[in-house]
């Protein structure tokens, strides 16, 4: 037992500390994790199906129809990634990191500071994918009935791909966490995050944009995430999936890197 | 004694030690080393570079100049061994308030890479050196502060470390608490745990260093064992001479009545400079509190005797012997003291 420990190294088994002591804290509030497995369903079956009977069909890029629950499942499961990875990195780790001091504890032990960055991205992205799982299981059970909201056998890669969109947002959103100072700062942050879930061809096809404004909203990480995980639940993959990947892979190292940098800053002075 | 002897021996070597905080230097080219097995102390008013030592020397806080080692390792590239063999008390309880007491231990053991079994069995004794048992199960939040710091320092112990760094360990806490605290830092130190600790106390510091050093301004001002301070810097006795502000009353309330008390009195309510002059010859020192006189002397009694003599009338008087108290008035000026 003590060998495999040791074979193990520390960068890895570290960061999985903060996950432990994540557990330890929602093993008595798991109610709370559940709530964020339910909006994107409410919206899947308001928009998708509700709004989906008057809409009907769209039009996917590579020009075949589709149902409009069909067209609007991936993009929940993207938007319901980025949500559940900013939620954790925005409002829990700065309560973490300003007010209960928690990091100030962790690093007077053998931890160091990007063992708990690292660590707490982890964390984000397990409880992302429990949201995750939750959403394709409810899809595949729709599918079953006859509803069926993945057309193509590729959306086994869903999964992985809500993962990476999970991590770009994770590493973002704890970047930005790292500048503020108050609560209300993060309003701010909630001014960027609910133009990209209403705007990024979530609920319809990016056309209905005059063609400078298409190529800016196909510039922003949830079009990314979108445009990604939607390749592959309808089966239409394209080039751009390397692009959509390397963008949020990217994204999500970028701010790894600069949280390091600033938890630097501000807890080793 | 050669300094490569002491480095090899010593637990803590500081050579220069030196903090800046841009313009501002909160360290300033400080010199120590403190032996294993050994109770060493930091005394200073706030803000003399205690707690900026003390970060220093617990790898959180880089080094800005000069020369610090741990357990003989450079804080700069060992980091996460130093803190291995440390235990860390700071200043503010820094709990984990989300979780329950144990699980603040059991964590904190997974966070030093113990397995859950060992930090349990260790989480357990703990909680009995500390006689926080009964509370193993309960929040943090609701803990008087007591308790908090006895957790606190259990929390430190999860690694059985080789030294244990307290910043101002018993700051706020009432009486008996302080006891406690003072008794478990005492049974520590029995076992060998080096203590290294930062106050503002003097009983603290009398109570549990072997070793101390006075700092003030970002720098260390004296050391020595608390004895060897008072011997060095003051007297053996302190005559305390307290002057009511309303003459009258000063003057009844000794029953010797008559102008010289009043006199006195009424001059303690302007500078009190005056007494120098009235206590000439008297005594080696005389300390100006805004409440009262501390005449530094070696005979308390004959001192008030023949201050009496020369016509002083004070409203109360007390002989003590000199404490850590007197010398830190001495060195750091009692104006910065709070």
């Amino acid at each position: 037992m003590n060998a495999l420990r040791l074979s193990v190294p520390a960068a890895v088994t570290r960061p999985t500390r903060m996950v432990e002591r994540n557990l330890l804290v929602y093993r008595r509030t798991f109610m709370v994790i559940f709530s964020g497995f339910f909006e994107p369903l409410f919206y899947l079956f308001s928009m998708g199906f509700g709004m989906g009977a008057l809409i009907g069909a769209v039009q996917l890029d590579n020009g075949s129809s589709v149902p409009y629950a069909v067209f609007v499942a991936p993009a929940l499961l993207a938007s319901s990634a980025m949500n559940g990875a900013i939620y954790e990195t925005s409002n829990n780790f700065f309560y973490k990191l300003k007010y209960a001091k928690l990091y100030d504890a962790v690093i007077a032990t053998p931890m160091s500071l990007s063992d708990v960055a690292r660590g707490e991205i982890l964390w984000a992205l397990l409880r992302g994918s429990l949201y995750v799982v939750g959403f394709l299981a409810v899809i595949a059970v729709l599918g079953i009935g006859g509803l069926g909201l993945i057309s193509s056998p590729l959306g086994i890669l869903a999964f992985p791909a809500a993962m990476v969109v999970g991590f770009g947002f994770a590493g973002a959103g704890m970047a930005a966490s790292t500048f503020v100072r108050k609560w209300q700062d993060f309003d701010i942050l909630q001014l960027a995050i609910m133009p990209m879930f209403l705007f990024s061809g979530t609920f319809y096809p990016i056309t209905a944009y005059p063609p400078a404004l298409q190529v800016f909203v196909q510039c922003t990480p949830l079009y990314r995430g979108v445009h990604l995980i939607r390749a592959l639940t309808t089966g239409t993959p394209d080039l751009w999936m390397a692009a959509d990947v390397a963008y949020l892979l990217v994204m999500g190292l970028i701010g790894l890197w600069i949280v390091a940098k600033r938890l630097n800053r501000l807890l080793l002075a | 004694m050669p300094d490569s002897l002491w480095s090899q021996d010593s637990v803590i070597h500081a050579r220069g030690l030196t903090k800046r905080f841009g313009a501002f230097t909160a360290v300033d080219g400080i010199e120590f080393d403190v032996a294993p097995g050994e109770a060493f102390g930091f005394l200073g008013p706030n803000g003399a570079g205690k707690t900026s030592t003390m970060r220093m020397i617990g790898t959180v806080s880089p080094v800005t100049a000069g020369t610090l080692t741990v357990f003989g390792l450079d804080p700069a590239h060992h980091g996460a061994q130093i803190r291995s063999r440390l235990g860390v008390v700071p200043q503010a309880d820094t709990l984990d308030n989300e979780l329950s007491v144990l699980e603040n231990l059991l964590i904190y053991g997974r966070y030093f890479g113990l397995s859950w079994g060992e930090s349990r069995r260790r989480a357990g004794e703990l909680l009995d050196f500390v006689q926080l048992t009964e509370r193993s199960g309960d929040k943090v939040e609701p803990l008087s502060g007591g308790m908090k710091r006895r957790l606190v320092i259990a929390r430190a112990l999860i690694n059985e470390p080789e030294m244990l760094l307290l910043d101002e360990p018993t700051t706020g806490l009432d009486p008996q608490a302080r006891h406690l605290l003072w008794d478990r830092l005492y049974r520590l130190k029995q076992r060998g745990v080096t203590l290294c600790l930062t106050t503002h106390y003097m009983d603290e510091a009398e109570q549990l260093c072997d070793r101390l050093v006075v700092m003030d301004k970002a720098k260390i001002v004296a050391e020595g064992s608390p004895r060897q301070l008072i011997e060095r810097y003051v007297t053996r006795e302190v005559l305390e001479l307290r002057f009511n502000h309303e003459g009258g009353e000063a003057g009844d309330g000794i029953g010797g009545g008559g102008a010289a008390g009043l006199a006195g009195a009424d001059r303690s309510t302007g500078e009190g400079a005056d007494f120098d002059g009235q206590l000439a010859g008297l005594a080696e020192r005389i300390e100006h509190l805004p409440d009262r006189l501390l005449v530094y002397t070696a005979d308390g009694d004959a001192t008030a005797a023949a201050a009496f003599e020369r016509g002083l009338r004070p409203a109360s008087v007390l002989v003590r012997r000199s404490s850590l108290e007197d010398v830190f008035l001495r060195l750091t000026g009692r104006s910065l003291v709070e």
